[in-house]
């Protein structure tokens, strides 16, 4: 082994071999630089400066009016279900399928990557055709009262089934890789199932846990596709934050829209830093081959 | 107990839970994705193949789903080009705000489709930002099927650069210092020794961007201008036809684009697993 002392390691300008010319690495950094600042960043930046283009007050005024804090409150109700039912259900198909080993265990995983392959519109279209008025379910349900589709549960599902994969796709890897020794040690000295899962297993996933409820909950509250085909969009009851954008938007009120939208892009900024915080310091912990 | 000769569904293992978080799974699984991605399909196989032979050939149908194929692959396209710039640049070089930068791809997954359809309107609408710039030169982005193109960009760029990313990070150094020290160009090194390792990756990340970009609806009927016949992409189609209660022909259009996104995901998978055979790895 070499000192560090004796031989420093050389600084990259001293390779020239494994890159490119000077003017070649500043034109790509330019072109790369200047095509995420059109793309990308124009669009976020753009979001905050049309929403306080009529100042502070109208913007204070178009988030806190009657519609929009309904259209808040529904959001929040919305991921607060369906975060938490994609939680148990990430965490129990991870535990089933990274600790046991069974015939068809791929087909599963393809299986429930299946919401991620379906366009949004589908999504909630498939709903619709369950429990719609003209729908499989419609008339028995109409029979007892229930309303699905143009209300909350509706809603709620589409929600379900457009975040389905997120929490199970972050934990299945890293379950895979940990594999069950910490488990059958726990186990072998006394430890209950319930008391390994707690105590053992949960806090070697919990950044990744973490992570992908962090990715879910964007996803949640930010779904536009799926809910707009279920929620029949009647305002103050069924109306999403991001369904209120775009009823807002389409009034003409543009100001009121972006200003809705902008506290939406401040969710997105914050998931950004959450997430990219989460991956500099564990990066170990979180799984490294991720593909959303 | 079983012997080792009969057919068993999972090795004994002395973990617990196995019934409890397959069981669960399985039904969570059936009750929300399973049954009504069934319904869907057993909907459109009782239209019987005449009636969803005429809606899939509808001109209008064939319209829709020509645009959100032809967008969606030029947005996809370039996205590979410039996808593969920045991967590049942000795996091999270092400079300022190098890890701003890659942290902020992520944006278009985080920031819901609504709120970037309409910024992406605001900035090229003929008095927007860009879209003044590109006015006089003739240029309308905004309510035509370039917009299209536009928002299927921004959507679909973190699939190519985040697939790129990990397999350029592991490229080995020494083969492109061979290929110096054997007196190849940096050009000849880079097309020659690097290019055919990204190849599947890039390929993977094209046909991720594009599976999205044809399903894709929030960022897009925002900037389209959704006239039927030039710029009505296919999943506003299934919208149009379901508040026209016209549930036949939602279900056929749907079920078609579902066909479609199943041959683009068997596709990536082709593609990994001939990537696997040829270098082994991702």
């Amino acid at each position: 082994m070499y000192n560090d002392a004796i031989a420093p390691p050389l600084p990259m300008t001293l390779r020239p071999a494994t890159t490119e010319r000077r003017w070649v690495r500043w034109a790509l950094i330019g072109v790369a630089v200047l095509f995420l600042l059109i793309f990308l960043l124009m669009p976020l930046v753009i979001v905050f400066f049309e929403a306080f283009s009529r100042g502070a007050g109208y913007f204070l005024e178009s988030i806190t009016e009657k519609d929009a804090l309904a259209a808040i409150r529904l959001t929040l109700i919305v991921a607060a279900i369906s975060v938490p039912a994609n939680l148990v259900f990430g965490v129990a198909a991870a535990w089933a399928i990274a600790k046991f080993e069974f015939k068809g265990k791929s087909f599963l995983i393809t299986l429930i990557d299946l919401p991620f392959s379906v366009s949004p519109v589908t999504s909630g279209l498939i709903y619709v055709l369950i429990f719609g008025a003209q729908g499989w379910l419609g008339p028995t349900l109409q029979e007892h009262g229930i309303q699905i589709i143009f209300a909350v549960p509706g809603i709620v599902l589409a929600t379900i089934f457009v975040t389905f994969p997120f929490v199970a796709r972050e934990l299945i890897p890293i379950m895979q890789e940990q594999g069950t020794r910490d488990e059958e040690a726990a186990l072998s000295l006394g430890a209950s199932g319930w008391r390994t899962f707690f105590r053992v297993t949960l806090p070697n996933i919990k950044w990744a846990l973490l992570y992908g409820v962090l990715l879910c909950n964007a996803r949640a509250m930010g779904e536009f596709g799926a809910v707009s085909v279920v929620s029949g969009k009647i305002r103050g009851q069924t109306n999403t934050m991001p369904l209120h954008v775009e009823i807002l938007y389409n009034e003409y009120l543009g100001v009121a829209a972006f200003a809705v939208a902008s506290l939406l892009a401040l969710l997105a900024m914050i998931t950004l830093a959450a997430k990219t915080g989460l991956e500099w310091r564990y990066a170990d912990e979180i799984a490294a081959q991720r593909k959303h | 107990m079983a012997s080792g000769t009969t057919w068993t569904f999972r090795k004994p293992s002395i973990i617990p839970g196995f019934g409890l978080a397959f069981g669960f799974t399985l039904t969570y699984l059936s009750l929300i994705v399973l049954i009504p991605l069934a319904a869907l399909v057993l909907m459109t196989a009782s239209l019987g193949w005449p009636e969803f032979w005429r809606i899939a050939s509808d001109p209008r149908t064939l319209a829709a789903l020509r645009l959100s194929f032809g967008a969606s692959l030029a947005a996809a396209g370039i996205n590979a080009v410039f996808g593969l710039i920045v991967a590049w640049v942000l795996v091999r070089y270092d400079f300022p705000g190098r890890r701003l930068l890659d942290a902020f791809v992520d944006l278009p997954f985080a920031l819901p489709t609504a709120v970037a359809g309409i910024a992406l309107t605001a900035l090229y609408a003929p008095n927007g930002w860009i879209g003044s710039l590109l006015a006089p030169l003739g240029i309308k982005v905004a309510y035509t099927p370039a917009g299209i193109v536009i928002a299927l960009i921004f959507i679909g760029l973190p699939f190519v650069v985040r697939t790129l990313q990990p397999v350029m990070e592991e490229i080995d150094r020494e083969v492109e210092e061979a290929a110096a020290t054997l007196g190849a160009s940096r050009f000849l090194t880079f097309r020659r020794i690097i290019l055919p390792t990204l190849l599947p990756p890039l390929l993977t990340g094209f046909a991720l961007a594009l599976a999205r970009a044809v399903g894709e609806y929030g960022s897009v009927i925002f900037i389209a201008g959704n006239i039927p016949f030039v710029s009505e992409i296919a999943p506003l189609l299934i919208v149009v036809r379901l508040t026209e209660f016209n549930y036949p022909a939602a279900t056929a259009v749907a079920t078609l684009m579902l066909l479609i996104s199943f041959a683009l995901l068997l596709a990536i998978n082709l593609i990994q697993a001939w990537s696997r055979r040829r270098f082994g790895n991702v």
